[in-house]
């Protein structure tokens, strides 16, 4: 089963991934802290849940208000860089995130941490023939709700509009009388929520260690390269791929699963016909 | 610098400026592509990588001729540097800077993965001395080792000096300042752009061959993410135009760190990390830019002049904005 | 392979003459069925536009009407979605702007920052970096000639809007052009500035062909031979100058969509 493995994983990037492209593609912020996020989501909800319902509901919770408050903080941070370029942005949220890993390490040991869930989860049903744990296809379905509500609130809300249009025509939103930075800071701080969310939904599974941000970090950065900058539909087909090519190749060819998507990722960039945006334009 | 230290008595700072020697060359090379080709880079630690590999590869099969070494080390870098920057060179800014983070990031997997070169997460020790000449001892002493490696990083820098200086110079501002005006006279960016980051490759490639003959042992850790983000701390630091500004930093980081980590045992990152905040926040256009805006300071006439601003203020604020 | 793109000079809509569109086949630019969208919207679409040596070519038309789209798709600063560019007889449809550069085919931009961190004089160097060896004219000469030589050590970035777009024009002559596209030249320039323009312009060698894209219609007046008028990407009118200047259709479509007051100067 590992395609469904894959489809989940998939999922769960695609979440991780498309606060990281809006937040590129409306204002310009490359978030190389973004796998810091999605790390401090995981730790989070490791530290919270005990194995109850309760706890595991307050270790998702907790995992996401964790993950928008540092969104806050780097985009408070970047914002008085402003002047000065998507560079200084990119470099200082760099050496948020060395700062970050440190802390994490310090902060929870070296050990991959895996949460306690409640016991329902940790069983195994039958599906289609094949045994399949709980706990992956609790997080799979819960997976699948969070893209359908990300994908409601960005094409069926005002905020979702606002969002779109800043990634599209940012002097536009000005025009309407809509601070752009505004939306700015909003995308951040929702991006570090869908991380920290994202982090929380990854730990049953992969669980979170030292090295889950540096990880997360790099599948969201390729995710959103091959994905088309700033877009999310784009992304959220990137993320299935780069799931399914992680999950069937880490399990059939592991020497080369890493090099299989940096591949992909040369691919689609010697493809590409036009320049990317080049997010210089300060 | 170097010569104070290798007068003084000490062993132990003889071996620990030469140590640093490797990083400084990084340094220069990162300042190459992030100043002059304006492409802010994580990834040459590939070149460096490829560079510092090759020489232990070399002298592990018994060829233990420095200036063999440097030259093929600069030849791998170059190499290295030019596949990968096939792909890099079309992309600008924060997009390159991306796209050289998932260079690093491969550079320190296939370090870590390719077993029959690397050695694997063990790496590779006691790899034997190089000689300046056939005949020659070895060289060992710590004094001679510093002497040797300072020798090949000023000569490296120099070079890369020279060929970023004069029109060279002047052109690669005019790409970062107007691609499309520089296009539209005919000039090949891209090709330029290529040419410069697999020039700098070689100079990457040295520096490898540099960190073999100066710790003669290798782990992928090495050439690792670290490496590459203290190299760019370096040029930030050091400020982007200034290749021997980019070695100085390099210096200065890693005299930082260690002093610090004396005291404060296992949270290199941390330092790192908090290092990289503060150069961003107090040091636009890194120490280079300092020391223009000082010297403006002092000299305030010559920032006012009437219509015709000195040129000594332009060059400060054009380095301010241009460095990144 | 000359001869496959190739137009019938009868088959033209264009009322250029036969001998002129012979010419731009031989020695200028032909670009043949270009068409140029964005996502669903066209803002190009062009059957076709010659200019042959000695050719004085206004491109007019409102806001929008796909004029800075032609020269940009003439010159290669962008890539060319469909239709085809010939120069000389030779395809160059796909051809970057740098190779376009160097083999005649300058241009200036209708926001000239030129580079902005280089003294005057070394902008105008880098603009003739290819003919440096054997050059017409000194970048110094260069300068004199569009009356910027007193400005020659001052930083690009500290000129005034005017300056830059005289520098600029250097910039582009200094690349030696035989086909010079000019993107509003005279755009956001006082009376003095625009007849100094007039002056350089004027000057410009008989054998130089001369595509200008331009609202002002007194710079039009006083230097092109022939105007295409340009309307939602597509050709409204096409004829001598004196023709489509006096022509009330051409009038009425600068009235009607309310477009540049710039037009009636």
């Amino acid at each position: 089963m590992p395609a469904v493995d894959g489809v989940a994983y998939g999922l769960l990037l695609a979440i991780a991934a498309a606060g990281l492209t809006v937040a590129f593609g409306a204002g310009g912020v490359l978030n190389l802290a973004h796998g810091t996020l999605i790390a401090v989501g995981g730790y989070v909800a490791a530290a919270t849940s005990s194995g109850t319902w309760p706890s595991l509901a307050a270790a998702v919770a907790l995992a996401a208000i964790a993950g928008a408050a540092g969104g806050g903080v780097l985009a408070a941070a970047t914002a008085a860089l402003r002047g000065r370029g998507h560079l200084d942005q990119a470099l200082l949220t760099f050496g948020v995130a060395l700062i970050g890993a440190d802390l994490l390490t310090a902060a929870y040991g070296p050990d991959i941490l895996r949460p306690r869930l409640p016991e329902v989860l940790e069983a195994t049903v039958r599906v289609a023939g094949h045994r399949y744990p709980v706990d992956r296809l609790a997080v799979l379905g819960v997976a699948v709700a969070v893209v359908a509500a990300g994908y409601v609130v960005l094409h069926r809300t005002r905020a979702g509009w606002l969002i779109r249009a800043t990634v599209d025509d940012r002097a536009m939103i000005a025009g309407i009388g809509v601070n752009p930075r505004l939306v700015d800071a909003a995308v951040l701080v929702a991006a570090g929520a869908l991380a920290g969310l994202a982090g929380a939904l990854t730990t049953p599974i992969l669980g979170v260690g030292p090295h889950t941000a540096d990880t997360a970090l790099l599948l969201s950065l390729i995710i959103v390269v091959c994905g088309g900058l700033g877009s999310v539909p784009g992304a959220l087909a990137a993320a299935l791929a780069v799931g399914i090519v992680q999950t069937v190749g880490v399990t059939s060819f592991p020497a080369v699963a890493p090099y299989l998507l940096i591949a992909a990722m040369a691919v689609v960039l010697l493809a590409r016909r036009t320049s990317l945006p080049t997010g210089a334009s300060a | 610098m170097v010569g104070v230290v290798a007068l003084s008595p000490d062993p132990y700072l003889h071996a620990t400026a030469a140590r640093m020697l490797p990083l400084a060359v990084l340094a220069v090379s990162v300042a190459a592509v992030t100043g002059h080709a304006g492409l802010p880079t994580l990834g040459q630690v590939a070149p460096y990588a490829a560079g510092a590999y090759t020489t232990a590869r070399l002298t592990l099969a018994g060829s233990d001729l420095a200036l063999l070494h440097l030259l093929a080390a600069a030849g791998a870098g170059a190499l290295t540097a030019g596949v990968i920057g096939a792909v890099l060179v079309r992309y600008r800014a924060t997009v390159f800077l991306m796209l050289s983070l998932a260079a690093a990031e491969l550079t320190a997997i296939t370090a870590g993965q390719w077993r029959t070169v690397s050695g694997g997460t063990d790496g590779l020790a006691g790899i034997p001395a190089p000689r300046l000449l056939p005949g020659l001892p070895p060289l060992l002493a710590d004094r001679t080792v510093l002497l040797y490696a300072a020798a090949v990083a000023i000569a490296a820098t120099a070079a890369a000096m020279a060929l970023l200086g004069g029109d060279r110079r002047t052109l690669l501002a005019a790409l970062r300042g107007n691609e499309a005006r520089a296009a539209a006279s005919g000039h090949r960016v891209t090709t330029y752009l290529w040419v410069v980051h697999a020039g700098a490759g070689a100079v990457a490639g040295v520096g490898g061959a540099l960190l073999i003959h100066t710790h003669r042992w290798i782990t992928p850790a090495d050439v690792g993410f670290t490496t590459a983000a203290l190299a760019l701390l370096a040029v930030v630091i050091g400020g982007a135009l200034s290749l021997p500004g980019a070695a100085a930093g390099a210096g200065a980081v890693l005299t930082v760190r260690d002093v610090v980590a004396a005291s404060l045992p296992g949270h290199a990152p941390l330092l790192l990390g908090a290092l990289y905040v503060a150069a961003v926040y107090l040091l636009p256009g890194g120490l280079t830019a300092l020391l223009t805006r000082l010297s403006l300071r002092l000299h305030p006439r010559s920032a006012h002049g009437t219509g015709h601003p000195a040129p000594a203020d332009e060059a400060g604020r054009s380095t301010v904005r241009s460095t990144l | 392979m000359k001869t496959a793109h190739r137009i019938d000079p009868a088959g033209v809509p264009s009322q250029r003459l036969p001998s002129d569109i012979d010419r731009a086949h031989g020695n200028g630019l032909v670009a043949t069925r270009l068409r140029h969208a964005y996502g669903r919207l066209t803002v190009l679409d062009l059957d076709v536009f010659t200019v042959a040596p000695g050719d004085r070519h206004a491109v007019i038309g409102p806001n929008g009407a796909g004029k800075s789209t032609l020269l940009d798709l003439l010159a290669g600063t962008t890539r060319v979605q469909a239709g085809a560019i010939t120069y000389n007889g030779q395809v160059i449809t796909r051809r970057g702007a740098a190779w376009r550069a160097r083999t005649g085919i300058g241009r200036t931009f209708q926001h000239p920052t030129v580079y902005p961190d280089l003294t005057v004089l070394d902008c105008v160097r880098m603009g003739g970096w290819h003919h440096r060896h054997h050059s017409d004219r000194t970048p110094g000469e260069v300068l004199d000639l569009v009356g910027l030589a007193d400005h020659a050590g001052q930083v690009a970035v500290t000129l005034s809007h005017g300056h830059r777009r005289m520098l600029d024009l250097a910039v582009a002559l200094a690349g030696q052009p035989r086909v010079l596209l000019l993107d509003e030249p005279a755009a956001g320039l006082t009376d003095t500035e625009t007849s100094r323009l007039l002056d350089i312009l004027g000057g410009l060698p008989g054998w130089m062909a001369v595509v200008l894209v331009e609202h002002h219609m007194d710079v039009v007046a006083a230097l092109a031979d022939w105007i295409t008028v340009l309307h939602h990407g597509g050709r409204h009118t096409d004829g001598p100058a004196d023709t489509v200047r006096a022509d009330p259709a051409v009038a009425a479509l600068y009235l009607g969509t309310g477009g540049d007051d710039a037009a009636h100067r």
